[in-house]
């Protein structure tokens, strides 16, 4: 392979753009902090910046990676917000009315009802879209709305706060010198590509995204399909949920994970999944995530002043996405970073659907194509 | 859409002050027999934001309880931080004929219609905790509540004293968590502090880094994270709430520092966590913003019943703590 399409395929890759911008946002720190890379042991464990944004990255790459498969089936889920919040005010509560509150059992049983709670939302998003047929954005929305009252309501409307040991290892405490929740990612993402690539459930995902009635007629349980990504999605959420309760030792019912399901469907979209549904990437999402975690981290550390934050995440949200589009690409930087259009266009692996909704049975033929591309992320 | 249900409003608010107006005669004789005997019991109506964090909720129970002390005629209601409730809630106080309306108003403006209906039945108005704006005074009688840029500058003075009894020397690089961007506390929190240290330590006094955790724990972590690295330097922590310095300080001890000595902290607000934090010693002084402030409002609802003249803000009682005296206050925290 000589040089330039060796080029021309490190840019076509559709990791190739979330990344550069992850890495360009990273360097534009080191200005600001000098020592912005250096990790140096502290207190037992290892300190620095990028262990911080891995560490308070980590629930948003979570409830992200359950999007991602809601997204590639074509809907979407409004209630992750919410969910984090019943199922950190959930687990806190039964902590705080131990009598020791660092006992295991009683953690892993408070951990277990704050998910089994997530499962049931899970299942309720689920019934409503698939089996009600109900719009997705209008399905979630109940519990987007009704679940913070709920979690209000669980914690009283007061701050629960907690003092256990063992809780306090998944979203705030350390394992190997490292954060806890960076391994509780790993196995997530692990066990998500690992079902989705290494068996036909990713394919059956996208084949629902792409077409439901079709992928139904060729023998596929769609509505089975789409229960279930509703309840991953929902136990994803659950997780970052414990984790964020768990970062700070406590649970607030009113503003615990509040927009993260904004943040968590743009970190998707940074990722290059298709809102329209039918393909997605897990690699992408997860330096998707990064990507806006990197960013916030970004504007606290460069001085942004305080009421122009939003302006200054929009403006690179807004660079981000024109970059991940193969027409503006093409419009600006010429043929070679953007994508072919015309015909082949379908076959591309990594390029998104330039513009043509492109029918059905080819869709499914070029994410098959495409399925191996994303498994090296 | 919105434009057209404020419309909407506005225009069943207009209908019905038109329609109360028409009966006004009937109903002056009913309020001037129930008004007639000063024995009897003040029926106050309160209309609460909601319950959105602790503070608040302490807030409700201190009304509550203090207009059952007082022996008053309590009917509440919770508005969910819509002032659609608020203003329904209100528009039933006066269709009940209450003696007094007190209420604490989710957003500023938009008063305007409920509040004249309000006046036209001759029923006093009293705001709590925040302010409202509206083209005549005369709506409401009066605000009793916090004065957040008096806050601000207690923070500040109560930080000369933390440096003083620390020892610090040398130049003072304060960090500063804001509350949400564009709330009322947070902006004039900012103001008194600022105010107070353009005054008097213009030369060594600096705030390095200012950004917005938004009131919560995990922003005030989280923030605080990036702050120690970008700036390693920071001695002081100006926080505007409590719960904010409690995230931070879980960064500050994360980055193998130790709150309260290495980096002196001071916060705004008083809730129970943090008087726990401070009897830890890892915050150094706590302003109070008192909820508690039921019996004072009890006091000028009964005023304003008698029709005694009252202040136009009635601020509420609050103290200032430093780290000696954490340990007393700390049972006399209810919320």
């Amino acid at each position: 392979m000589s040089t330039p399409s060796r080029w021309r395929a490190l840019t076509h890759h559709h990791l190739f753009w979330p990344t550069a911008v992850l890495v360009l946002l990273l360097l534009v720190n080191v200005p600001f902090t000098p020592d912005f890379f250096s990790i140096k042991m502290t207190g037992g464990h290892l300190y620095g910046s990028l262990v911080s944004i891995v560490l308070f990255g980590s629930p948003l790459i979570l409830v992200a990676v359950g999007m991602t498969l809601v997204i590639a089936t074509g809907g979407i889920d409004l209630s992750v917000g919410a969910v984090v919040a019943i199922t950190g005010a959930l687990a806190c509560s039964y902590i705080s009315d131990q009598a020791d509150q660092s006992a295991l059992s009683g953690v892993l049983l408070a951990m277990g009802i704050g998910l089994l709670a997530a499962v049931v939302c899970g299942l309720w998003n689920g019934f409503l879209v698939a089996r009600m047929g109900i719009q997705p954005i209008i399905a979630t929305l109940i519990i987007m709305v009704a679940g913070r009252g709920v979690a209000q309501l669980i914690t009283d409307g007061q701050i629960i706060t907690i003092n256990s040991e063992p809780y306090k290892l998944i979203g705030g405490g350390y394992w190997l010198t490292l954060p806890f929740s960076i391994f509780v990612v790993a196995v997530v993402v692990a066990i998500t590509v690992a079902l989705t690539r290494k068996t036909a459930l990713g394919l059956l995902v996208e084949s629902v995204g792409g077409n439901a009635e079709a992928s139904r007629l060729v023998g596929i349980r769609s509505r089975r399909i789409k229960i279930m990504v509703y309840v991953f999605c929902a136990l994803c959420a659950g997780i970052a949920g414990l984790m964020i309760s768990s970062n700070t030792s406590a649970a607030d019912g009113n503003n615990a994970g509040l927009w993260i399901e904004l943040d968590a469907i743009l970190a998707v979209v940074i990722g290059g999944t298709s809102l329209l549904g039918g393909r997605f990437s897990i690699g992408g999402t997860v330096v998707g995530a990064l990507v806006i975690q990197t960013l916030t981290t970004t504007i606290y550390t460069i001085g942004v002043p305080t009421q122009t934050n939003l302006v200054f995440k929009a403006a690179v949200v807004i660079v981000v996405c024109l970059l991940q589009s193969p027409k503006f690409r093409a419009k600006v930087f010429g043929a070679k970073f953007g994508a072919r259009f015309g015909p082949k266009s379908g076959s591309t692996p990594g390029a998104k659907d330039g513009g043509k909704p492109a029918a059905a049975p080819s869709e499914t033929a070029a994410t098959t194509e495409a399925a191996p591309q994303m498994e090296v992320s | 859409m919105l434009n057209r249900r404020n419309f909407l409003t506005a225009a069943v608010g207009v209908a019905a002050a038109g329609g109360l107006a028409a009966c006004a005669k009937e109903d002056k004789a009913s309020t001037g027999t129930s008004g007639g005997g000063g024995s009897k019991t003040i029926t106050l109506g309160f209309s609460q934001v909601g319950s959105e964090s602790g503070w608040r909720s302490a807030n409700t129970d201190s009304v509550k309880s203090a207009a059952k002390e007082a022996g008053y005629n309590l009917k509440f209601s919770d508005a969910q931080q819509k002032q659609e409730n608020q203003i329904s809630a209100i528009r039933s106080y006066i269709a009940q004929k209450v003696d007094v309306i007190a209420f604490s108003p989710v957003v500023v403006t938009g008063w305007d219609a409920v509040l004249k209906e309000a006046k036209a039945k001759n029923i006093p108005v009293v705001l709590t905790d925040r302010s409202v704006e509206t083209s005549d005074q005369s709506l409401y009688v009066t605000l009793v509540g916090s004065d957040f840029t008096d806050e601000g500058r207690r923070a500040a003075k109560i930080l000369e004293k933390v440096l003083e009894k620390a020892g610090h020397k040398g130049a003072v690089k304060i960090a500063q968590l804001e509350g949400t961007t564009g709330a009322a506390p947070a902006i004039e929190r900012a103001k008194g502090f600022k105010e107070v240290m353009d005054a008097s330590h213009k030369d060594d006094w600096k705030i390095v880094v200012s950004q917005t955790g938004d009131f919560t724990r995990a922003g005030g972590k989280q923030v605080m994270a990036a702050f120690l690295q970008s700036n390693p330097d920071i001695n002081v922590l100006f926080a505007h709430n409590d719960d904010m310095a409690i995230g931070a300080i879980q960064s500050i001890e994360a980055a193998g520092k130790k709150p309260g000595k290495d980096i002196l902290i001071v916060s705004i607000d008083g809730v129970k966590d943090g008087f726990v934090a401070m009897s830890e010693g890892k915050i150094n002084a706590i302003v109070e913003c008192n909820p508690l402030l039921g019996p004072q409002l009890m006091d000028v609802v009964k005023k304003v019943k008698n029709g005694e003249p009252v202040e136009r803000w009635i601020k509420t009682k609050e103290g200032d703590f430093m780290q000696d005296q954490a340990k007393a206050a700390l049972p006399s925290r209810k919320y």
